[in-house]
């Protein structure tokens, strides 16, 4: 018979580490998705999911049941992106000097005609790629959670342990700063 | 050119680039493998914790010795502990040189 997460999950406080191993198994694709946004590298995105999972086993006791175990897991794992983002600034100085030629034409497109300029082509997917790896961490996670995964700010308080009123200062300094590199991605390609 | 618009539609681009849920192959395993790894050292945690306080305390003594010789007040007896410890060495001399 399946046990229930919540048998799983007492299991692993008696010192069963062997029922561990489900509860990886459920959670997996949601935690390699999450950190799929933060990282490029497959290699990095393992490393995240990784210690996501050895967070997760170390910090079970504080997981009291309230809410679901997805949720707890979740917030886990935004933290630990965050946590990759601050580790790993680079390229954040860099020039838009060399975009690729798919990267130029979508830009010349945009430029000659905004509405034939398809968001759905893989260059301008390319391009928001280049622009999140210019953000701040902290920028980053704002835009990814408020504007790409649409979630209200109440849920990214929760996410980030940030409080609401710090959320919203933050969006604000995100989408300034977002604004500021597209402004420098068009100059550096045009001026 | 129109930024605004511009991001707008780069943040369209990011919407739709929804990204894979997939997990390498054994993914879970090699957790569990981890994990396994990590529970031997976390025995020894305890002992580590432990030695650490020792240590801790024994510096707190060490201080607490070093400062009471420093400041308390110095002793104005006549005889310093020197000058006891030669007697008590060469009183059984004494008493041989005053016996009759």
């Amino acid at each position: 018979m399946e046990r229930t997460e919540t048998e799983l999950i007492a299991a692993v406080l008696k010192g069963d580490s062997a029922s561990f191993e489900p509860l990886v198994q459920k959670y997996s694709p949601r935690v390699f998705a999450t950190a799929r946004r933060y990282a490029r590298r497959e290699s990095e995105v393992e490393d995240i999911a990784q210690e996501v999972w050895l967070k997760a086993f170390d910090k079970l006791k504080s997981f009291r049941g309230a809410a679901p175990f997805e949720h707890w897991l979740m917030r886990l794992t935004v933290r630990t992106c965050y946590d990759f983002l601050r580790g790993h600034q680079r390229n954040r100085e860099l020039s838009f000097s060399d975009l690729s030629e798919p990267e130029s034409d979508w830009l010349e497109r945009f430029v000659s005609a905004p509405e034939a300029a398809s968001e759905n082509a893989a260059a301008a997917k390319m391009l928001v790629g280049r622009v999140l790896e210019r953000l701040t961490p902290q920028a980053r996670l704002v835009i990814t959670l408020l504007e790409i995964e649409d979630r209200s700010v109440k849920e990214i308080s929760k996410l980030t342990g940030w409080s609401v009123p710090l959320v919203k200062v933050r969006a604000f300094r995100a989408r300034a700063e977002m604004r500021k590199i597209v402004s420098k991605m068009a100059k550096d390609k045009y001026l | 050119m129109n930024f605004a618009e511009l991001q707008k539609k780069l943040i369209a681009a990011a919407r739709a680039n929804v990204p894979g849920d997939q997990v390498p192959y054994a993914f879970e395993k090699r957790v569990s493998a981890l994990l396994a790894s990590r529970v031997a050292p976390q025995n020894l945690d305890g002992w580590v914790r432990g030695l650490w306080r020792a240590a801790v305390s024994c510096v707190a003594v060490a201080l607490l010795c070093g400062a009471w010789s420093l400041f308390m007040p110095a002793t104005t007896s006549a005889t310093d502990l020197s000058q006891d410890f030669e007697n008590t060495l060469l009183a059984s001399v004494d008493q041989g040189d005053q016996a009759p």
